[in-house]
């Protein structure tokens, strides 16, 4: 039979499509990709709510302003894109990527900030935070240049009968549990605005400041857990990680195309789609990438071979009954589907169960096992019949050498 | 195909084989438990990454200094250049920089420095849901298989997936290697595998007794064998590309999963090992009880 060139025309611009989009927009689809702290460096810290008093309690209402004054607050860190959720009924997870000083950003992330002005046995609360003018606290200097903490009370009458009624005495400020300041009330003050001078830094005010127009927590937050790497180990498990995987993949890909020979080949076209079809529903379905994911991934593409592995030993099979190149590939192709549909619809049965019962870490492992088999689906059956199909017609695939089988082998079965 | 080897005659000796590697696993479990890594342990672990190779006794008398006087102290890294640095107590920021201190007056600006700090309820949980999903994704499975298969394959291929879970965890016990949170993603990473492998050979087992309809022990035996024969080639090559990945792993990944890539490694040569000797020897010698109630004069 003569060669059909426009069949093998169709393959090639097929193959060269895969290779050329692989090769072209690899690097946007992984730019793309949330990388996890541990590989980027970064910390996180899990906190768990408890309540201010007693008698208060934790509901989702609470957890999600305690997040949001979170969120006011990080803004104050100066960090992009915080990732902040809330984990079962009591906890908070708070990843900053990238921030430099943690011991700055636990002390601002952590403290519920409530700040109170007591009665002068510093027992009463007379104002708290929720009295504030929002946005009003600033850093300044007072008389004697000493830097303070400028606020404004939402409710001057408040404030002035307030003052009033302590005249000659002190009304000591509190943040939290710590006094910050007890001034002593010389007259009434009518316009409703306070200055806090306590031990300050112009640095220590101003983050004070910022804290107050952040708002204090509604809740207290527990430090359960935390986590910190720094960014150039991050990146150091990165590099070794990608290397690693490097090193499989081309071990992969001599294994396949020594074995297998020209479906080999194809084999290696397939998971080159598979690698980038992954890495792109990744980045569209936003799952940050950890070290353990990544491990994951390079264990996926392994595995996704097996599909491969299973049509083309069921091939060579039907080629050594003595069955033609074309007969063999049909049915090889079709006998071993149920065998690899069987074989993958279990893995995704157990990881659909862990993403239902699993707790974060193990919802993520699920999510990437049930990606990577539905491409595998597409890639190592689809995509690989379809070209193998192609090069049939062409009538290029004369030999059962192209498949790694010896003529000897033929018909011994 | 010319070789010709009695996978189902030495049965006996692969159940045994696979017994002991059980039993030590499980009194080494019972006696000295896991050696659980700071998931699991309230405390905090340090990572200090020194850059270059330095003495560990030299270092050690840095944390000396320091007071931490038995903390758990390792060289760990590619070119043993990080120290790892395990204390119970959960250290405070301010201790935490003062290490950081320490060892960059000692070695120099390029020290880096990762916390890692506790509390242990979380992992618990963790594990927790862990151990509930796999159950009920056995469950799933041997539903799933008894639909397809037969309820003989489901049990046989979920009996085969805690062979392999458990004899991992036996090991990990047995040497002390030590356990954290990514071990629990590596023991579900071998559940999908191990199923999926078992499988192929079942789908093959089951094609073949439809095909022969044995009738005597010798023709059971010879489908599992033939079966066993027919998908080898595809068993070694696949095993050998999903070890070319996780072998490549634990050389090159890096200190933070090499155990994770070591559990993985030996997940995956068990997972295989099990489909095999395990998983279709249970199912023949099974179907071979059931087959012998059913009819005992076939003997």
């Amino acid at each position: 039979m003569r060669v059909r060139w426009g069949q093998l025309v169709w393959f090639s611009l097929l193959v060269i499509a895969v290779l050329a989009t692989v090769a072209l927009t690899t690097k946007d689809v992984v730019n793309r990709i949330t990388l996890g702290l541990d590989l980027r460096g970064g910390f996180e810290v899990l906190y768990e709510a408890k309540p201010h008093e007693k008698g208060q309690k934790i509901t989702p209402q609470t957890l999600a302003s305690a997040a949001e004054a979170l969120r006011n607050r990080i803004d104050v860190l100066g960090v992009t894109e915080p990732d902040i959720t809330i984990e079962g009924n009591n906890r908070i997870r708070v990843q900053l990527a990238g921030v430099k000083d943690k011991e700055k950003a636990r002390e601002i992330l952590g403290k519920p900030a409530r700040l109170t002005f007591r009665d002068p046995t510093g027992k009463k609360v007379l104002l708290d935070g929720g009295d504030l003018k929002e946005g009003s606290a600033s850093q300044d200097y007072d008389q004697s240049g000493r830097p303070a903490v400028m606020l404004e009370l939402k409710n001057p009458q408040k404030f002035y009968d307030l003052t009033r009624k302590y005249v000659g005495q002190p009304m000591p400020i509190y943040l939290d549990d710590q006094q910050l300041d007890a001034p002593v009330i010389n007259e009434p003050i009518p316009n409703g605005k306070a200055i806090i001078t306590g031990n300050f830094t112009a640095e220590s005010a101003k983050t004070l400041a910022n804290l107050l127009n952040a708002g204090s927590l509604p809740v207290d937050l527990k430090e359960k857990q935390s986590y910190s790497v720094d960014a150039s180990l991050g990146q150091d498990s990165l590099m070794k990680s990608l290397r690693a995987g490097l090193i499989a993949l081309v071990m992969i890909f001599v294994f396949v195309i020594g074995y297998y020979r020209l479906p080999g080949l194809i084999a290696v076209v397939t998971l080159l789609a598979y690698s980038y079809l992954v890495l792109l529903t990744f980045s569209l379905l936003n799952v940050t990438l950890t070290l353990p994911g990544i491990a994951a991934y390079i264990l996926g593409i392994g595995m996704a071979v097996d599909a491969n592995i299973i049509m083309y030993e069921r091939i060579k099979e039907e080629m050594r009954r003595g069955k033609s190149i074309p007969a063999s590939v049909r049915s090889g192709s079709r006998r071993s589907f149920l065998t690899i549909f069987d074989a993958n619809i279990t893995t995704v049965l157990a990881a659909a169960v862990l993403f239902y019962f699993g707790t974060a870490g193990v919802k993520g492992f699920a999510v990437s096992l049930i990606v990577s088999i539905a491409v595998s689906f597409l890639t190592a059956v689809a995509l690989a019949r379809i070209l193998m199909t192609l090069l049939l017609k062409a009538n290029v695939l004369k030999s059962p050498a192209l498949f790694g089988v010896k003529e000897s082998e033929i018909g011994e079965l | 195909m010319n070789y010709k080897l009695d996978f189902v005659r030495r049965r006996k000796w692969f159940y045994l084989i696979s017994g002991v590697l059980l039993l030590l696993g499980l009194v080494s479990f019972l006696l000295q438990g896991l050696n659980l890594g700071i998931d699991f342990k309230s405390g905090t672990r340090v990572d200090v990454r020194i850059g270059h190779p330095y003495d560990l006794t030299e270092a050690k008398k840095v944390l000396t200094g320091l007071g931490y006087k038995d903390a758990n102290v390792r060289a760990a890294g590619n070119n043993k250049e990080v120290l790892v640095f395990r204390t119970n107590e959960v250290l405070s920021p301010d201790k935490v920089a003062k290490i950081r201190t320490a060892f960059q007056q000692k070695y120099g600006k390029q020290v880096d420095i990762q916390e890692q700090k506790v509390d242990p309820i979380i992992g618990q949980e963790l594990v927790r849901n862990a151990i509930i999903s796999v159950a009920i994704a056995s469950i799933g499975i041997i539903l799933y298989l008894t639909i397809r298969f037969e309820y003989r394959f489901a049990v046989s291929a979920v009996v085969a997936l805690l062979h392999d879970v458990l004899i991992v965890i036996g090991l990990f016990s047995l040497f002390q290697w030590e356990v954290d949170l990514v071990f629990v993603a590596a023991i579900l990473t071998i559940v999908g595998y191990s199923v999926n492998d078992t499988i192929v050979i079942f789908d093959r087992i089951r094609e073949n007794v439809e095909l022969h309809k044995p009738k005597k022990f010798e023709d059971l035996a010879r489908v599992v064998n033939e079966s066993i024969h027919q998908t080898l080639v595809r068993s070694i090559n696949t095993v050998l590309t999903v070890v070319f990945g996780a072998a490549t792993l634990l050389l090159f990944g890096g200190e933070s999963i090499f155990y994770f890539s070591l559990a993985l490694l030996l997940g995956l040569l068990f997972g295989a090992y099990s489909s095999i000797f395990i998983a279709s020897q249970i199912w023949l010698d099974w179907k071979w009880r059931s087959m012998n109630r059913a009819n005992p004069a076939s003997e």
